[in-house]
């Protein structure tokens, strides 16, 4: 009872490491709180789930399997944590900001009249006091997320309402092994008390999901461009640079709604956070919600036709020059110099 | 085969052109200095609706939103653009809410319209990139939902089909009616102001709006009736007191900051060759690289 319970996103039997950063981070807030952390599984041929998420400080996993519970629709997912939640009354609940959980939070938050925030940064625990009606809350969740196009930052709490459900986004959390020897409890739910029939309304025709080939967050090097690398065209040359340089391209949001780059790629609030060795800032301005998603990388270096871009505070070295100018020479060097 | 359909609506700030005056010194949100316009991905929803009313005659298309006076603004411009109808719920009972409170109003609002096939909204709303009233709103109704509709591919007396756009790929759904369908900002756009409609409801206005106006106007609303905007206040709407406004909402700010990010002492560099060759020897020497 009380515990913080994350839902896994699940995809061909592999837990996604969205899932796998929120169990770090729920193992750490268990630890603060003196609680246990659980994990649901909802989906087909859950056998494997276990052994891939107890090394990550699971106490219990809920385990709900049915074939027709995949591929995804809402409203069985729901149900399933719906009335997990109202039996299992944890104090928090923590879901992905991926296109599932931006889909299944709200509802259950709706079902539950539970707060919910969404896209959180950082998750910490603290107390709040409520001036107006002379009471103070221990150990709350704070729910730290960007407003206001990323422009200001809000400690959002849900004083009275459980769970204290939250979402949030891919690689802001770090996914760390807790203990490769943990193991837990394995608890299977069944199925016909969480979903009814009625709930299998939506049928799926047709589904075409790609296997990411981009994988922003592993990448040592992040070649990244802005509205200021000016035509898709001209991100040809960062995409030589990632290559010759062995990293990946990214891109801000205002490259990405410009259609210089796919959406995929986008870093900042609104898409992945990164923390490479080195990032390699290209024509970027520097909007606070893009700096908020790679501000952690080991080295920045800023190339901008722009000396007074305001990306270039936070580099470690400001080139003042143009993408065109600039990145072949960078190739010429780097290609000349090693083997 | 016509349908009923609603699409919610919300009056944003502009948060893609903020500039420098956009936050106080104090570092609250300056509001006054951002432009107030329709969220972009409502109207992607809108577009949607009124396709669905060009192809099935009969089909009306209602725009409801929650607000300020001032929002009534997107409600004509909701027309202006082939809307047939425009509810505003405002009110100081609703100031406050966040998303669960809003989804609740707008829920009690929905409720008042005869019957509902389909209710349109985007995805997000710019100002706060929740994503959450849509399917909060389609829970509070029961009805189910599809989010990041890209477009409407067959509508049936019963059923809807769908193209949904995901983070790494497309998804065609079938779900019945009633239904709630979020659309994404892929979704065609919404098209452009009908010169005819702009000049007919130029002048439609909420009561709010027209006491502003003074008596001079009084007699163009009676001859005139679609001019009328319907305003809402809570006690227009059947609700429970509880789950409204700032009391029904279970989420509280506790504090708003700045965003300050760490100042770096950078090296600047120029474009020579020299300058470019040194910091690549660095990078590489110190192992950044390789």
């Amino acid at each position: 009872m009380n515990n913080i319970i994350v839902y896994l996103e699940i995809e061909d039997g592999v837990v996604r490491d969205i899932s796998l950063e929120l169990l770090t981070k729920g193992r750490a807030l268990a630890q603060q709180l003196g609680c246990k952390l659980e994990a649901v599984a909802i989906g087909y041929q859950l056998d494997n789930i276990a052994k891939q998420v107890f090394p990550y400080g699971v106490d219990k996993l809920y385990v709900c399997d049915d074939k027709r519970f995949i591929p995804y629709t809402t409203l069985p997912h729901a149900s399933v944590l719906i009335n997990l939640f109202k039996q299992e009354k944890p104090q928090i609940a923590l879901l992905g900001a991926t296109t599932i959980g931006r889909d299944l939070a709200p509802r259950v938050s709706s079902a539950l009249f539970s707060g919910l925030t969404a896209d959180c940064t950082a998750l910490e625990i603290g107390d709040y006091e409520d001036k107006k009606a002379g009471k103070v809350y221990k150990n709350l969740l704070y729910q730290i997320r960007p407003a206001f196009g990323g422009n200001i930052v809000a400690t959002i709490v849900n004083p009275e309402c459980r769970p204290q459900m939250a979402t949030v986004r891919e690689g802001v959390m770090k996914k760390e092994i807790y203990d490769s020897k943990h193991t837990g409890e394995i608890h299977k739910l069944q199925v016909a008390k969480y979903v009814s029939d009625k709930d299998f309304v939506i049928e799926v025709l047709e589904r075409n999901i790609e296997k990411s080939k981009i994988n922003l967050k592993s990448a040592p090097v992040i070649v990244s461009g802005g509205y200021g690398v000016g035509s898709a065209e001209n991100f040809k040359l960062l995409y030589e640079l990632a290559e010759a340089l062995g990293g990946e391209v990214g891109a801000s949001r205002a490259a990405v709604d410009a259609g210089f780059a796919e959406h995929e790629r986008q870093i900042g609030q609104t898409g992945t956070t990164v923390r490479p060795k080195l990032y390699i800032a290209c024509g970027i301005s520097g909007q606070i919600q893009h700096i908020a998603g790679m501000q952690e990388s080991a080295m920045v270096i800023s190339i901008n036709s722009d000396p007074n871009a305001p990306i270039n505070k936070i580099a470690d070295y400001v080139i003042t020059g143009t993408i065109e100018e600039v990145v072949p020479k960078m190739i010429k060097y780097y290609k000349k110099n090693t083997k | 085969m016509s349908f009923n359909i609603v699409v919610l609506a919300k009056q944003v700030p502009d948060t893609r052109n903020v500039g420098k005056d956009a936050m106080k010194a104090d570092g609250t949100v300056n509001r006054a200095a951002l432009p107030a316009i329709f969220n972009p991905e409502d109207l992607n929803a809108l577009e949607q609706a009124l396709r669905l009313k060009s192809k099935f005659e009969g089909s009306t298309v209602k725009v409801l939103t929650m607000g300020p006076v001032r929002a009534a603004e997107i409600l004509r411009e909701s027309l202006y653009r082939g809307a047939d109808e425009g509810y505003l719920l405002s009110g100081r009972e609703f100031a406050g809410s966040d998303t669960l409170a809003t989804s609740y109003a707008l829920t009690c609002a929905i409720r008042k319209f005869d019957k509902v096939d389909i209710i349109l909204c985007g995805r997000q709303a710019i100002d706060g990139d929740t994503a959450q009233v849509g399917p909060q709103v389609a829970e509070k109704m029961g009805f189910p939902q599809i989010t990041y509709a890209e477009d409407i591919l067959e509508v049936t007396e019963n059923s809807i089909t769908v193209k949904r756009r995901l983070e790494r790929g497309v998804e065609i759904v079938k779900g019945p009616l009633p239904i709630l369908i979020t659309v994404n900002g892929t979704a065609a756009p919404c098209r452009p102001r009908n010169a005819k409609l702009t000049m007919k409801y130029k002048h439609a206005a909420t009561p709010s709006e027209k006491q502003e106006m003074g008596a001079d106007y009084t007699d163009l609303y009676d001859t005139h009736p679609y001019l009328n905007l319907t305003e809402w206040g809570a006690n227009d709407i059947e609700h429970d007191p509880r789950w409204l406004g700032l009391n029904g909402s279970p989420t509280k700010v506790k504090k708003i900051e700045n965003i300050v990010f760490t100042v770096k002492e950078s090296k600047r560099l120029t474009a020579n060759d020299a300058d470019i060759d040194s910091l690549m020897k660095e990078l590489i020497n110190n192992h950044t690289l390789g």
